[in-house]
């Protein structure tokens, strides 16, 4: 067994053993309250740039398979848990939790006190950290934990953004690009016609496009720094702004095509960073979260209906409902902590949810907003 | 959408008494739901049968009745309380089913009465198997091919088709009695008339077997806006085959991905929405196969269950509180999730640790029951235990048990060699010990995938056992001595107990002890806080685990440590968990910090909320010890109460007092004292108290001797244990001999006790409170309603007694204060008395909360278990306002409930060592009708009329005959065996003569079979229990015929009977009786 040591800028460590690449790593250290699904968080691009820590104690007994994956390969930039199964025990199962941190070099540290680290991180807040499994110094750690570029003002997207355009699904054989029809929910409505989506790639969930694709849409995937003019110029039925890591604010392009977009009145839904840029582009602002909301359990009201929704979160920005114009509704509230869930414009045709429709890891509660999607682009067709 | 305003009285009905499938639970459950209707404002009327519920204290309802449960005293209830709903989804399966009566016979409608949580078409699709797996059709969701049969020909029929193994339930039936599984056409045949005739509408479902499938349970909730969440998801370790009930069990599920996960999530939701269930829980239970993922639901349960109970404990999130609330109308948001204040009840609680169910069987009590495991439940208790790893937790429940198991996960069967072919035929066929056939697998080096073909559990748990025989092996062969720290950690994080290492390794438990707090090693206590530390929690409900930060921030006010009772078992069950309860609540109420230690989620002493403070943990020294010094590291003073929780934390007194903790009331040297059969007897003999001459035998010649100083007939029995385990009467050296070799092994340090057995002698039990100084008060003097030689637990007994004289009464009140005085009792204390021959007798004196306490408390209305807390903890009776000796109005009898119907072959006859798993009172104004109420209530079915047969042994002759003139005079047809009849003959009866079983036919079982007996007086003929008699009593017990086996519980038989006949049987609640009003219908 290897040694292995979690750092973390405000001095503390942790020590534990080594269950992924034999390296080291640092980013903003977080804590997912997920009790499945860490194969959907590692390889959620969202995560880019964050230590994910499980607080979920067994994680990996199911091992990893290949169709459930949300992007190629992982993106944390680290993975914490309590303790790591050496085994994969599930029929769909293809390697271990093990093995696939470390062909895809994700250093991981396992056997320490993870719930005393939510504790730490709910208290003070999210963290840079460092995991290393080479070097396990604890000063040397907390130096580098401490020289580990802050989130604030960080632009993630480029790292995680596709370089050229493709159509969804890219090819039959990559491995997570078909939908399997048995666990997702059957679509409550499918466009009458086929629909073609111009989507923003800011760090997209494939099971977004895969549930796009079930209620019937065709999808084009732009990289994230195309102007807005060259989406609309492929005349699409609605557009679709992603979810993607890092701070909202330093995304003064994407903020620009969303405007564009917005003034065309070309029906655009956006999920998580979708939802926080649709926001900036409305003339809202967005704040810094102090440990942010990723997990499966988090109650949502849609003020509409006044229907509960559990939710699957990810994020660590949101936006100040105090900051956004007249025109733009409130649509949904986070029943924890009252923050902003999901906006509509008034006037306009858009609208986007702060947390993860397509679920994956999580409820499929709200998977009738890809209805509404739908419902908003024949009603301006 | 608020609270409805229209509900201003609800009915509750309780559960009943316990039985296997339905325990305690339902007493945390209804409890619960009580409290939360009451703080709503609502006025609640409750219904239970079971005195020694938490739920039927006079204080938790509005209107309490302990009285049968069946439809004719519900239904009085109703009319005489006026409710306007009925809430029947906290009662388990008595409760639904009684609510489906009440309404299909009008009696709710015609008294206005609604019923709320559940309708009773939601009821019957969710239990009615036919319209289970037609609602699931409609809504595409799988179920097991299945059949349904009406007649024996349909199944034979039906059976072909579904091929071997086939599974068949019976329809309306609790925990799935009369269910099994059939591998071949002759066991399916006597299983599936067995299932017709169980079913109470002839129904069985034959059912396509998914043995070996992975097993899953949800835990949902629904709300009147449809709002949908899960509370927990619970992996049955032991794949589908083996009664939930019976299962090791695992929150959350950990074998299954989110898309896995998800897909059973959704079918949840649709489930719950087509069987209709608008708001509260329910249970749903589904089967995924190993190889290919399909899912089949199994089955769903439209209320709170066991499950229920153990997904709260194991969640923090109380199911039974909030569906109580949302049956009022409230929606999931609307209700605040109490451990962490801020947010609201309509989540998905998130856990991170690990939580383990073990069942606990009670097989040693019933040696000649089936031990398979099938769909029937077999388990009579269950522990749950909690860790940050499933090593951790399933180590600590295995030491929870209490089985003796420490350190024994891989100890060879007894007395038995075991070779290969063995151990694969102990894993193929579930049984309670396959679990150690599992470690003694892997112990032998067995690969993991040839345990799994075996077995079907899943290879991830089989690998977590793997891990824990390599630690096992590692530890062993280094030994205490040279075990590094490094080690010695990972033993204690993987969940290993010092007494587990010691035995491993061979080394005293003290000396693990001082090395592991030599290495600084101590566990940690983490909380259960519903949000995986997402959020601040309000709620101190702990456990512990090596781990880096300590959350149990303790306090510094005076504390007190109260010890449960851990696991059901025959002996020790609810009533013990009411005294700790109600100890908890007195002292709260006094200013001290109450503080619960326990492992059994089944009970109310685990609600977080019935204490200030609550660690879920194993009951044994390093673990109580272990919380003790946390709870005493913020100073204050830290006491600890072990006299509540029955033989468990009695067990801890003498090594708790020994490392400096402070034991309150009764010094565990007096406790001791009472044990400890010489000095005890040396203690009566000062005190000029008479005893029945004994003994005690180290050895088989010591027994032989003592024997026959004596005279025979003798009780023998281990010294230090619970509930008459392996005590029996003997009648001659022979028999004693073997039951020396069999039953027990005596050795100086287990010696074997022995009494001159009191034949025909009346017993009585007191319960008494006794302060420090020295004042005394008894609770009640309890007369047996059988005869010396059964178990005081499965007698039936009665308050006042009622054929006791005075002049014995008195001598058993002087005795008993003269004893509490000697031994210094200060809390509470049972005696148990014999009068024979004019002699009051003392058999047992046990310093301590007794399984009558909670009876007696209902019966007086005086709660003696808190008197005895705040006794314990410093106050005298004087301060207590508690003075004279307790009185009762009216007359309250307690019976004992029996498990036999689940165990085929197994001889229902009683005897001195305990085996009813509960009991009910029945109270009412005479003697007769108190005694038909609780018979009623046990579900015998008292005839009014009929056949009655007798048989008696000679030594009973001489006093059947008032019996038999007494029911001939009721009308009773009178048919004997030979010699009873020649004997009533003789005295002047026109009787009939019926051939026993070995007679000739038609015999007295084919008469049963024919319905036309109605009711069997039979004692047993003569020492040894004859087959034969075996046999009539099997047989009235699965025709419900009453088949009674003592002369006076034959008397008040009649005498009930008679009550029956001439007065209308009413209902009275206990604050009627206990305010001291008569009212007209009383």
């Amino acid at each position: 067994m290897t040694k292995a040591i979690l750092a973390l800028e405000d001095g503390s460590w942790f020590e534990g053993i080594s269950v992924g690449a034999r390296g080291d790593t640092g980013g903003e250290v977080v804590f997912n309250t997920s009790m499945t699904g860490y194969q959907e968080v590692l390889t959620d691009p969202s995560y880019a740039g964050q230590i994910v820590t499980m607080t979920c104690p067994e994680i990996g007994n199911y091992g990893v398979t290949d169709g459930d994956v949300e992007s190629r390969a992982p993106q944390v930039a680290g993975f914490i848990v309590r303790n790591a199964s050496p085994i994969a025990s599930n029929w769909r199962a293809s390697g271990t939790l093990g093995d696939y941190l470390s062909t895809h070099e994700i250093v991981a540290i396992a056997d320490i006190d993870t719930r005393a680290l939510t504790r730490t991180l709910r208290s003070k807040g999210v963290m840079r950290g460092v995991i290393s499994a080479v070097n396990v110094d604890p000063e040397q750690a907390i130096a580098r934990a401490r020289a580990v570029p802050p989130m604030e003002g960080a632009d993630l997207v480029t790292r995680v953004t596709c370089s050229t355009a493709f159509d969804w699904p890219p090819d039959p054989a990559e491995p997570g690009a078909a939908s399997a029809e048995e666990f997702g929910l059957p679509p409550q409505r499918r466009a009458g016609l086929p629909l073609r989506i111009a989507a923003y790639d800011f760090g997209m969930k494939w099971n977004i496009l895969r549930r796009l694709g079930a209620y019937g849409c065709e999808v084009r995937v732009f990289p994230a720094s195309t102007p807005a003019s060259e989406l609309l110029a492929t005349d699409p039925d609605g557009v679709f702004l992603s979810n993607g890591p890092g701070d909202p604010a330093s995304l003064d392009y994407a903020v620009k095509n969303v405007k564009a977009l917005v003034v065309a009145e070309v029906p655009t839904f956006g999920i998580c960073l979708g939802h926080q840029l649709l926001g900036l582009a409305l003339g809202g602002k967005t704040y810094k979260l102090k440990f942010g909301h990723r997990g499966a359990n988090h109650p949502v009201k849609h003020l509409a209906t006044d229907k509960i929704e559990i939710t699957s979160q990810n994020h660590g920005f949101a936006i100040d409902p105090d900051s956004l114009p007249n025109d733009v509704t409130v649509t949904h509230l986070n029943l924890y902590d009252g923050t902003v869930e999901g906006l509509r414009h008034t006037s306009r045709p858009a609208f986007a949810v702060q947390y993860h429709p397509e679920a994956s890891p999580g409820p499929h509660d709200a998977d009738y907003l890809f209805g509404l999607f739908l419902d908003l682009i024949e009603e301006h067709r | 959408m608020p609270k409805r305003t229209d509900l201003k009285r609800i009915l509750v009905i309780g559960s009943g008494p316990i039985v296997i499938g339905q325990a305690c639970e339902f007493d945390y459950s209804g409890t619960q739901a009580c409290k939360a209707l009451r703080s709503e404002g609502l006025q609640v009327v409750l219904v239970n049968s079971n005195p020694a519920t938490i739920m039927t204290d006079p204080e938790v309802a509005d209107r309490t009745f302990i009285e049968p449960l069946t439809p004719e005293f519900v239904t009085q209830v109703i009319e005489r309380e006026r409710p306007d709903a009925l809430l029947p989804t906290v009662g388990g399966q008595t409760a639904l089913n009684l609510a489906v009566v009440l309404s299909e016979s009008g009696v709710l409608e015609s008294n206005g009465v609604e019923l709320i949580g559940a309708s009773v078409e939601a009821i019957k699709v969710a239990e009615d198997r036919l319209q289970f797996r037609e609602a699931m059709r409609s809504i595409d969701v799988a179920v097991p091919a299945s059949e349904y049969a009406k007649s024996l020909d349909e199944a034979m029929a039906s059976v072909e088709t579904l091929g071997f193994p086939v599974i068949i339930r019976p329809s309306f039936t609790l925990g799935g009695v009369g269910g099994g599984i059939a591998y071949n056409v002759s066991e399916f045949r006597e299983m599936a008339e067995r299932g017709l005739g169980f079913s109470p509408v002839s129904e069985i479902l034959l059912e396509e077997s998914v043995l070996g499938w992975k097993e899953f349970e949800l835990e949902v909730m629904r709300d009147a806006a449809d709002n949908f969440v899960v509370i927990c998801s619970i992996e049955n370790v032991d794949p589908m085959g083996v009664h939930t009930g019976d299962s090791i069990t695992v929150a959350p599920a950990l074998t299954l991905t989110d898309k896995e996960y998800q897909r059973l999530r959704n079918i949840a939701r649709r489930i719950i929405r087509r069987v209709g269930v608008e708001t509260g829980g329910s249970n749903i239970q589904f089967a995924i196969h190993p190889e290919d993922g399909r899912v089949v639901a199994i089955e769903m349960n439209p209320r709170v269950s066991r499950s229920s109970a153990l997904a709260s404990k194991a969640t923090g999130f109380p199911i039974a509180k909030i569906a109580a609330k949302l049956a009022l109308g409230y929606r999931l948001d609307e209700i605040p999730n109490d451990i962490t204040r801020l947010t609201p009840a309509s989540f998905e609680p998130a856990i991170d640790y690990v939580v383990v169910k073990i069942p606990r069987w009670a097989f040693e009590k019933f040696p000649q029951a089936d031990r398979t495991l099938t769909t029937q439940m077999k388990s009579v208790g269950e522990v749950m235990a909690i860790g940050r790893t499933f090593k951790e937790a399933f180590l600590k429940g295995c030491r929870s048990l209490e089985n003796g198991t420490s350190g024994q996960l891989f100890a060879q069967p007894e007395g038995q060699s075991e070779d290969d072919a063995t151990l694969q035929r102990e894993l193929a066929v579930p049984t309670d010990r396959r679990l150690w056939a599992v470690f003694r697998a892997l112990e032998r080096g067995w690969q993991i995938d040839k345990v799994h073909d075996l077995t079907k559990i899943d290879r991830w748990f089989l690998w977590q056992f793997a891990e824990i025989v390599e630690l096992k092996r590692a530890a062993g062969l280094v030994g205490l001595r040279d075990m590094s720290v490094e080690l010695l950690t990972t033993l204690k994080r993987s969940g290993f107990g010092d007494t587990d290492i010691a035995a491993i390794t061979g080394a005293d438990v003290s000396a693990v002890f001082d090395r592991r707090r030599d290495a600084g090693l101590r566990p940690v206590y983490k909380r259960i806080d519903t949000c995986a530390a997402e959020f601040e929690s309000f709620t101190p409900y702990q456990y512990g685990t090596y781990e880096r930060e300590c959350e149990a921030d303790p306090t510094d006010r005076p504390k007190v440590v109260i010890l449960g009772s851990g696991p059901n078992r025959i002996g020790q069950g609810l009533e013990f968990d009411y005294c700790c309860c109600h100890a908890a609540f007195a002292l709260r109420k006094q200013g001290y910090e109450t503080i619960m230690v326990n492992c059994n989620p089944e009970t109310v002493s685990t609600d977080y909320d019935s204490v200030d403070r609550l660690y879920f943990e194993p009951l044994t020294f390093e673990d109580v010890v272990a919380i003790i010094e946390r709870e005493k590291s913020a100073g204050g003073d830290v006491a600890c109460l072990v006299q509540f929780g029955g033989q468990t934390p009695l067990k801890l007194a003498l090594p708790l007092q020994a490392a400096g903790v402070k034991i309150l009331g009764t010094s565990p040297d007096s406790i001791d004292l009472a044990e400890d059969r010489e000095r005890f007897a040396r203690l009566l003999w000062d005190l000029g108290v008479s005893q029945a001459p004994s003994g005690i035998a180290r050895s088989r010649e010591e027994a032989r001797a003592v024997a026959s100083s004596i005279g025979f007939p003798v009780v023998v029995r281990p010294s230090y244990v619970l509930g008459g385990r392996a005590m029996a009467i003997v009648y001659d050296l022979s028999a004693l001999d073997r039951y020396i070799t069999e039953a027990v092994d005596a050795s100086p340090e287990r010696p074997v006790l022995i009494d001159q057995f009191l034949e025909d002698a009346f017993e009585l039990d007191v319960d008494a409170v006794a302060d420090a100084t020295g004042a005394v008060v008894i609770g009640g003097i309890m007369e047996h309603i059988e005869e010396a030689g059964i178990h005081s637990g499965d007698s039936s007994c009665v308050v006042p007694p009622y054929l006791v004289p005075e002049r014995h009464l008195a001598v058993i009140r002087d005795y008993t204060r003269r004893i509490a005085r000697a031994l210094n009792v200060v809390g509470l204390m049972n005696i148990q008395f014999a009068v024979k021959d004019d002699t009051v007798y003392v058999l047992e004196v046990n310093p301590r909360a007794s399984r009558t306490v909670p009876y007696l408390s209902k019966a007086t209305g005086v709660p003696l278990a808190k008197v005895a807390a705040r006794v314990a903890a410093g106050a005298s009776l004087a301060e207590v306002e508690l003075v004279d000796d307790l009185n009762v109005v009216g007359v309250f009898v307690k019976t004992p409930v029996f498990p036999f119907v689940r165990f085929p072959g197994v001889d229902t006859l009683l005897g001195p060592e305990m085996k009813s798993t509960g009991e009910v009172m029945g109270g009412a104004e005479t003697f007769g009708a108190a005694f038909a109420k609780a018979q009623l209530a046990a579900g015998h079915h008292l005839p009014d009329k009929g056949t009655a047969f007798i048989s008696v042994n000679d030594d009973d002759k001489a006093n059947v005959g008032q019996i038999a003139s007494d029911l001939a005079a009721l009308g009773f047809v009178i048919v004997a065996s030979r010699g009873t009849a020649a004997y009533l003959r003789a005295h002047g009866l026109d009787v009939e003569v019926v051939f026993k079983v070995n007679e000739g036919r038609p015999h007295i079982a084919d008469r049963v079979l024919d319905g036309q007996i109605d009711l069997i007086i039979n004692t047993p003929l003569g020492r040894e229990s004859f087959f034969d008699d075996r046999i009539v009593r099997r047989v009235a017990m699965l025709h419900s015929v009453p088949c009674i086996t003592t002369l006076t519980g034959a008397v008040a038989t009649v005498n009930a009977i008679r009550a029956l006949r001439s007065e209308a049987l009413g209902v009275r609640p206990l604050q009627d009786y206990h305010a001291g009003i008569v009212t007209d219908e009383a």
